[in-house]
């Protein structure tokens, strides 16, 4: 039970009775936390729309999606993984490798564009498969192996590149992957993404796979017993993780026209937050792709319409720390109180018979 | 289980006669004492490569650069230890440090007469509020001390940066006998290591030698068994969060003295070292065990590998890969020598040993 | 079961090459095949020497950070210009020195109609897209400090030719460690333009003559971070016993060299020089440890640009080489070449004036 070491005690024993009566209270407020996401997006959007100047055209909303290209991507395979109890802080280390992997092949190998995207994919995938390795096959907690590499990874970009940028991609390459679809204002990098997360989201929701992944979370050892492979399973949502990570390394490569060691630094707390903010529980075992969706598009828009409001950029980072926190702690709490709830009408009925 | 109450009494006086805790405890402790000797080890190879190679690197004057340079990563891996010995952790630690120094530097702005021992205290209160906050969410919310903290990085950061509004307080603002604090030395011995080393000798008599010590360990190995033997799980969790926040205070005062130059952005990524020093020091991520000794001994081996690249004239940029590197061979290598040990012990106890 | 999962992640992976092949599109683009971009005409349309200066221009200053001091009196200087020019100043930016956000302040900037967009660049390329989409949008572009590529804004407002740092940096070392011996670089990171035009420059000019006896044996990366270039003098000072001179042309470097040095055994005996800041390097010119050192004055610096932005947004210039403005309290100004206006030579700063500067 590596995998839960990293957060709190892990139910067991003569408590897993009491966790388990507060799952189930978590399970009934996971649709209401999914509306919630939702509406309290659907407000903000409102609400700034008609308070902040220049917010609601369709220019900003280009600039707003194509802003949150990175992070929607990154967002689902981490969902997922956090699905499953477990997590990867190595993302956006990955971005930049693969960002300076992308401009390194560019500058000195001479292969073509189209062959570098895909070897950078693929190295993602690679990355990812180490990730995978020390967490399921020397069944080490994944938040230390992914600390570890999102240092090694970080560094490693810088030496591939040193401190370098490398700028001179094709512009032609550089302008698509800003346009937006013709006649619209949406960005055609939209496009991908919901594929993407079409795909992510019938494997979570539509396979047994998915419930697998669930099972997991809940609890290893059960879904072992059921004939799922926790290690095979996890691995693979590694390799996943690492070939998006990939993926959006070309992205950012192209969009900003500059492959640099830093690109991308801090990016994995973002990422994290989003999912979080989605509904996924940290224990694992709880959340949905549509909660994380909306949970990226509410950082998004809340970012930029602080932004288009002046705000400062340090207050800024105060509300994502906030808003991290709040929303873990309000789920939390609210199953708390129904939980306490729930003990004190069951101990009057046993007072009562 | 073996640290349960029973256990603790048995861990002071250890000539007890053997009993069903007895080898997981040899264990842990020979596992401990082939950390900190390999640790040490590896040290003196890297000083004696780097001196081959350099010899001025052993002088009296870069000795005391060494020792000024860990003495405040030391002070944040014996808090960070504290924490992860009972199965959480702290990624505020960094922005803490950040905050309590800049607030240090205003202190002295606002009234120039402070005696420095007054600032120090100051400065280690605040630290502490700040860990109270931070063991407040996580006790009273219930919420995992890894997002809790993930969120207070973004929040203790973006008060710093609100606060210090781009504003830099520089060595002329501070009184010399608080900057002297930061280079004065003793028979030779920078005054920060002196305090770093109080520090770590406290914090280790206190883990071995007080019930509320040993109980740390037993909430790291098993909550829930902690929970029902009648540890206080949460009032010491909470405790072991105002720990290292005060010594994140502390941290920062000492950091202010010594660099004199401060911005809002002082401490930025340090948590991920402070991680690293206790993870490559033996502190096992997952709770239950580690020591300070081993944790310091992590953060000054970082230093000295940090100190080596800069005089081996090595591209600085491997600093941060061979960080990550380390971390991953740290816990690896735990996972490997545990799993060896336990497979020793399991066939001395089949042969009736 | 185990087949049909693999069977889907394979699939999934399958879908993500595919993805990148399709979005990739067919043609076999190599570095060698795909043409350079065309650098752009920047000066379009003719200047008006003698239009007025606009009221009401909505003036923005996004620095490379904002809670970087140095930028905070930059844009405070720009500040003092608006209002002069009766404008609107505004100042954001990321709260750290990335390309990335600095390209979603820029478009929020675009979005919100500003008349001027005065920027330190995080990366020369990367916030190029974004520039010009706001210049095609409506923006006048100037940078100041770090540059962008030229086709990107109408007026880079440089602090100081990079010939003229080489030659007073290299004066001010030779005269410091009496015109022979080993000297070192301590830079900022190996990818910051301006600091690496510098040190070309410097090299070349150590090729003088005069300088025959001065040997630079290594440049150091400090990465503009305090603690790194500490440890990076350290590394300097035991990796070469003979060293006589150090120059770190820029403000993090000089000053955390200068600490090092004043409380360590070469105090007084390795020299320092570099652009430092007054207030950060009072406490060490006065103990000894730094003879002189040298900087510009950053709140000239945005002053100039807010100016500089003002006509170009009033038509009063364009851009283009030879056109004229003034700038309030600074006098009158040429653009140069590629559409670049210098500030003018540094200033040096020794025990004897230093007290008279405040930033």
């Amino acid at each position: 039970m590596a995998h839960d070491s990293l957060y709190t005690a892990p139910p067991s024993g003569a408590v897993a009775g009491r966790e388990r009566g507060r799952l189930a209270g978590l399970r009934g407020a996971l649709g209401s936390w999914d509306a919630a996401i939702v509406a309290g997006l659907a407000v903000v959007v409102l609400l700034a729309s008609v308070s902040v100047p220049n917010f609601a055209t369709g220019r900003n909303a280009q600039f707003l999606l194509l802003d949150l290209v990175p992070l929607a991507l990154l967002a689902l395979p981490m969902t997922l993984i956090v699905i499953t109890g477990e997590i990867d802080l190595s993302v956006a280390s990955m971005v930049g490798l693969g960002s300076t992997l992308m401009g390194q092949m560019w500058l000195s190998s001479g292969l073509s564009l189209e062959l570098i995207c895909v070897l950078v994919v693929l190295s993602g995938a690679l990355l990812g498969a180490v990730n995978g390795v020390f967490v399921t096959g020397f069944g080490l907690p994944s938040l230390a192996v992914t600390i570890g590499t999102l240092a090694l990874y970080r560094g490693l970009s810088f030496v591939v590149l040193g401190d370098q940028a490398v700028a001179d991609f094709p512009a032609d390459w550089t302008d698509a992957v800003v346009q937006p679809i013709p006649g619209t204002s949406i960005p055609v990098m939209v496009v991908p993404v919901l594929l993407l997360a079409l795909v992510f989201g019938v494997v979570l929701h539509a396979t047994p796979v998915g419930r697998a992944l669930y099972a997991m979370g809940n609890n290893g050892e059960a879904a072992t017993f059921a004939g799922v492979s926790v290690a095979r399973t996890k691995f693979w949502l590694f390799v996943a993780s690492g070939a998006v990570c990939g993926l959006v390394g070309v992205f950012w490569t192209l969009r900003y026209a500059s492959a640099r060691g830093d690109n991308a630094t801090g990016l994995e707390l973002t990422v994290v937050t989003a999912v979080l903010l989605g509904g996924v529980s940290i224990f694992g075992g709880r959340g949905g792709l549509l909660g994380v969706v909306a949970g990226v598009l509410l950082l998004g828009v809340l970012r930029n319409a602080l932004q288009l409001a002046d705000v400062d950029a340090n207050a800024l980072t105060i509300v994502t720390g906030t808003l991290l926190i709040a929303s873990v702690v309000l789920p939390h709490a609210v199953a708390d109180v129904r939980a306490r709830l729930h003990r004190r009408r069951q101990r009057a009925q046993l007072t009562a018979s | 289980m073996s640290l349960t109450d029973t256990g603790v009494t048995e861990r002071i006086a250890n000539t007890s006669p053997p009993d069903a805790g007895r080898p997981r405890r040899r264990l842990t402790e020979r596992l401990l004492a082939v950390r900190e000797l390999s640790l040490l080890l590896a040290l003196g190879a890297l000083i004696l490569v780097t001196m081959l190679h350099n010899d001025r690197f052993l002088s009296s004057q870069s000795i005391k650069d060494l020792l000024l340079g860990c003495a405040i990563l030391v002070i944040l891996a014996v808090g960070q230890t504290l924490v992860i010995i009972t199965r959480n952790v702290d990624l505020s630690v960094g922005s803490i440090l950040g905050l309590v120094a800049f607030a240090t530097g205003e202190l002295f702005l606002a009234a120039p007469g402070t005696p420095w021992p007054a600032a120090l205290l100051l400065g280690v209160a605040l630290g502490a509020v700040c860990g109270a906050v931070n063991g407040g969410l996580i006790a009273v919310a219930k919420v995992p001390a890894l997002v809790i903290t993930l969120g207070t990085l973004y929040a203790f950061r973006g008060i710093d940066y609100y606060w210090a509004a781009g504003q830099q307080i520089n060595a002329a603002d501070m009184p010399r006998s608080f900057l002297r604090l930061g280079n004065q030395t003793l028979l030779g011995v920078p005054v920060l290591f002196l305090v770093a080393l109080v520090v770590v000798a406290a914090a280790g008599f206190y883990l071995h030698s007080y019930r509320s010590g040993r109980e740390l360990y037993a909430i790291g190995s098993e909550p829930a068994a902690a929970r029902l033997s009648g540890v206080p799980v949460g009032r010491r969790v909470f405790a072991v969060f105002v720990a290292s926040g005060a010594l994140a205070g502390l941290a920062g005062v000492l950091y202010a003295a010594r660099f004199g130059t401060l911005d809002a952005a002082a401490g930025t990524g340090l948590e991920l070292q402070v991680v690293a020093a206790a993870v490559v020091g033996g502190v096992a991520i997952f709770g239950g065990s580690g020591s300070v000794f081993g944790a310091a001994l992590g953060a000054v081996l970082l230093t000295t590998i940090g100190s080596s690249l800069a005089v081996l004239r090595i591209d600085p940029f491997w600093q941060q890969a061979v960080v990550g590197a380390l971390i991953l061979a740290a816990i690896g290598l735990d996972r490997l020598l545990a799993a060896r040990m336990a497979a020793r012990l399991r066939g001395r106890s089949a042969r009736g040993a | 079961m185990f087949t049909s999962r693999r069977l889907r992640l394979g699939a999934t992976a399958l879908t993500l090459t595919a993805l990148v092949l399709g979005s990739a599109g067919c043609g076999g683009t190599t570095r060698e095949n795909s043409g350079t971009d065309a650098g752009g005409a920047q000066a379009s349309g003719a200047a008006n020497p003698d239009a007025p200066i606009k009221e009401g221009l909505k003036i923005a200053f996004l620095p490379k950070q904002v809670n970087n001091p140095y930028f905070t009196t930059a844009d405070n200087g720009g500040k003092e210009a608006v209002t002069e020019v009766k404008g609107e100043f505004k100042e954001v930016g990321p709260s750290e020195a990335s390309a990335s956000s600095q390209v979603s302040y820029i478009n929020t900037l675009s979005q919100q109609g500003m008349d001027v967009i005065v920027t330190s660049a995080n990366d020369p390329n990367a916030i190029c897209g974004a520039l010009n989409q706001a210049k095609a949008a409506g923006a006048k572009i100037v940078t100041f400090d770090s540059d962008t590529k030229p086709e990107c804004r109408q007026i880079f407002v440089n602090q100081v030719t990079a010939q003229g740092i080489a030659e007073n940096q290299v004066k001010l070392i030779s005269e410091q460690i009496g015109g022979e011996g080993e000297i070192a670089i301590l830079s900022a990171t190996a990818n910051a333009t301006n600091q690496n035009a510098w040190i070309e420059l410097m090299k070349q000019e150590l090729k003088k003559p005069e300088y025959s006896k001065i040997k630079l044996v290594t440049v150091a990366y400090g990465n503009d971070d305090d603690q790194k270039s500490f440890q990076e003098t350290q590394g300097l000072l035991q990796s070469y016993p003979n060293l006589k001179g150090i120059i770190s042309p820029t403000t993090v470097g000089v000053a955390a060299a200068a600490r090092y040095l004043s409380g360590s055994q070469y105090k007084g005996k390795v020299k320092l020089t570099g652009l430092g800041t007054p207030n950060q390097m009072r406490e060490y010119v006065k103990d000894g440890t730094v003879d002189a050192f040298a900087l510009w004055s950053p709140a000239d610096l945005g002053y100039l640009a807010a100016y500089a932005g003002a006509a170009l947004a009033s038509g009063q210039i364009t851009g283009a080489e030879g056109d004229k403005f003034k700038a309030g309290k600074l006098g009158e100004f040429t653009v140069g070449k590629d559409g670049v206006v210098v500030l003018g030579p540094p200033t040096v700063f020794d025990k004897n004036n230093i007290d008279q500067f405040q930033f």
